[in-house]
């Protein structure tokens, strides 16, 4: 087989879309990814997402997982599953083990689209089997059907903490409450709606103190927390639950990236440290992009936007595609992405993404 | 617990049921769903125990991130059972700690 | 804190909430979407043009009465199922509420439920009307309930 020009790492929702761009103009593409199933984190999304039709709006995240699948097979782009992308070395020499040997790939352009991880929090009886991240337990629920306990208290009421109650409800278990250490609900008003409608109390300012059990979780302290974050005395609650999800955000899976010594630059909304980019999606190595949650956690329709552009600037530096069109084809994508962030929820995010870009042009221009 | 049937996603698909051994115990399992899915649809939570002060872990990311639901997998310790596929007569073990390399 | 009282005044004072007068001269649809997110498949549901978002996509929804027929096509189109139908003219005594619902097993034509507002409380009981298949696995349950609970009610109570 002939060798990738270029290797997109991670075959979620900004993988996927970077390859398929790129693949369309020609390029000669694979993904490499650690999983069994590719999909990233869509196939377990199994709510509607939001947006315009461009965006898949209306769509379920599966189902937005089911066509880009397609679509990158249509395109015949390789991806290599139950493959870890262990190292990057030398700029463009990545380290691959697929279970059996160690291989490495000389791409001429590397994307990495590893997406995020979940943050955790620590309070006593935080390490307890039945304390589980709330993406974790979504993941069970939704794609392996396994419901890992019936009473459930959500810690965070972020969209994450606020979508996986919902679906901890349809899929059968009992949220008894959702507590948010902050003074208000993080997520989207729609998402408090739904859950609150099912009876689902959702107690801001409220923190979990401590979960209790021999040898797996039998309960969860509560209490709450006045305007300094100080634990109000004589508020704990204890609460009968077998379950509990931590949904107190993400972080940048960019290890990857620090190995190939990307800059970075440290803005807390986004998730903590984003490896610099412009926003043509390439870091301050040049040939290697980024796209997705890696470059800073949004969402997966901000994900595929991003990884398109990558794709396309990928082709463009390949030479597939003259730098107008890529620009026109950019354009489309960043006018879209423009439409996500705006508003009480999305403008923050733009801040974000300005000072990352900013901060690339400051630290590129000093090199050069 | 597993969920049979679904609003969204519907009724569970067919697949070919297998047995495993946990700790000398036999449980069921779907082939190719991971081992920390079909232990918990059985009910064990608890997958190992800390080297120094011998505490109870389990399932935390279920992405093959965290290593906290690592088991002794037939004969190999240190498996991440949530992102290790099952097998017929696969057999399972709580770890202790590091866990120990088993003849075959 | 959000609860009935809290998010009732939100979502009324939002441009997708019907005013009184429209409630009583028939079924019209009822968009609880009061914060600016990007999202507009409401706009494109409807076949009457009765839903507006424009640009930018962030805009609240806007529901313009008069276009309104109460077809309750946009309620199960709303990604958010954040949309409702009130119907005032059900019967002499008795409204009807048609909500978004994604649960099993669903409820059966005739069937006797609890109605719950929006911060899941008992409301009243209700009897289901009608179980419509609306869009991708979001169905459209109709119940009746006494007029007088028409601005509370908004779920009913799951089946187990």
């Amino acid at each position: 087989m002939k060798e990738a020009e270029i290797t997109v790492i991670g075959a979620g929702p900004a993988g996927l879309s970077a390859a398929i761009e790129a693949a369309k103009y020609g390029a000669n593409v694979e993904i490499i990814d650690e999983n069994a199933l590719p999909g990233g984190q869509l196939f377990k999304q199994i709510h509607k997402f939001f947006g315009s039709k461009e965006h898949y709006a209306g769509t379920r995240g599966y189902d937005i997982g089911r066509k880009l699948l397609s679509e990158a097979e249509n395109l015949k782009v390789v991806i290599k599953l139950n493959t870890v992308a262990f190292g990057v070395f030398d700029k463009n020499k990545i380290g691959l083990f697929d279970q059996k040997d160690i291989l490495i790939s000389k791409p001429k352009k590397i994307i990495i689209a590893t997406g995020a991880s979940e943050n955790p929090l620590a309070f006593p009886g935080w390490t307890l089997p039945g304390v589980m991240g709330a993406g974790a337990v979504q993941t069970m629920i939704n794609i392996h059907r396994v419901l890992p306990g019936k009473k459930v208290l959500m810690v965070g009421a972020g969209n994450v903490g606020l979508i996986v109650s919902y679906q901890l409800l349809q899929a059968g278990a009992d949220v008894v409450a959702i507590v948010e250490a902050m003074p208000k609900i993080g997520g989207y008003f729609v998402h408090a709606a739904k859950v609150l409608r099912m009876g689902v109390p959702i107690l801001t300012s409220h923190t979990i103190i401590e979960a209790k059990g021999e040898k797996e979780v039998e309960s969860a302290t509560i209490a709450a927390l006045d305007q300094n974050w100080n634990l109000i005395k004589g508020s704990e609650k204890e609460l009968d639950v077998d379950l509990i999800c931590i949904a107190v955000g993400l972080k940048p899976e960019a290890d990857l990236c620090r190995m190939l010594n990307c800059e970075f630059t440290y803005v807390p909304f986004l998730g903590g440290r984003i490896p610099l980019h412009n926003e043509d999606m390439e870091t301050t190595i040049p040939g290697v992009y980024v796209a997705g949650d890696v470059s800073g956690v949004e969402e997966a329709s901000v994900a595929i936007e991003e990884g398109r552009i990558a794709g396309i600037s990928a082709a463009e530096s390949l030479g597939y595609i003259s730098e107008e069109e890529s620009e026109k084809e950019r354009m489309k994508c960043k006018n879209r992405l423009k439409a996500f962030r705006i508003g009480p929820f999305g403008s923050p995010r733009q801040e974000g993404k300005n000072k990352v870009f900013e901060e690339y042009k400051r630290r590129t221009k000093n090199v050069k | 617990m597993r969920i049979v049937d679904h609003p969204i996603l519907g009724k569970i698909k067919e697949r070919k049921k297998v047995f495993i051994e946990v700790d000398g115990k036999k449980i069921e399992a779907y082939e190719g769903e991971p081992i920390a899915a079909a232990l918990l649809a059985a009910g064990i939570r608890v997958f190992r125990f800390t080297a120094k002060e011998k505490e109870p872990r389990g399932v935390f990311c279920a992405i093959g991130r965290c290593t906290d639901c690592i088991m002794t997998v037939d004969g190999i310790p240190n498996v991440r059972t949530c992102v290790t596929p099952v097998r017929d007569g696969m057999k399972i073990k709580t770890q202790v700690g590091l866990g120990k390399w088993e003849q075959k | 804190m959000l609860n009935e009282q809290t998010i009732l005044n939100k979502v009324k004072t939002s441009p997708g909430y019907p005013s009184k007068e429209r409630f009583f001269k028939g079924p019209v649809a009822v968009i609880e979407c009061p914060e600016e997110i990007p999202c507009n498949p409401c706009e494109e549901a409807c076949p009457f043009g009765a839903i507006k978002v424009g640009e930018p996509i962030t805009n609240l929804p806007m529901l313009i009465e008069d276009k309104c027929i109460g077809c309750g096509k946009c309620i199960a189109n709303c990604p958010g199922l954040a949309i409702f139908l009130v119907n005032l003219n059900y019967s002499k005594d008795e409204a009807t509420i048609s909500i978004p619902y994604e649960f099993i097993p669903l409820p059966d034509v005739g069937e006797e439920v609890d109605v719950l507002n929006r911060e899941g409380k008992f409301v009243c009981k209700g009897k289901v009307i009608k179980v419509n298949k609306g869009e991708d696995h979001t169905w459209v349950i109709t119940v009746s309930i006494p007029k007088e609970f028409f601005e509370v009610a908004r779920n009913i109570k799951p089946l187990k």
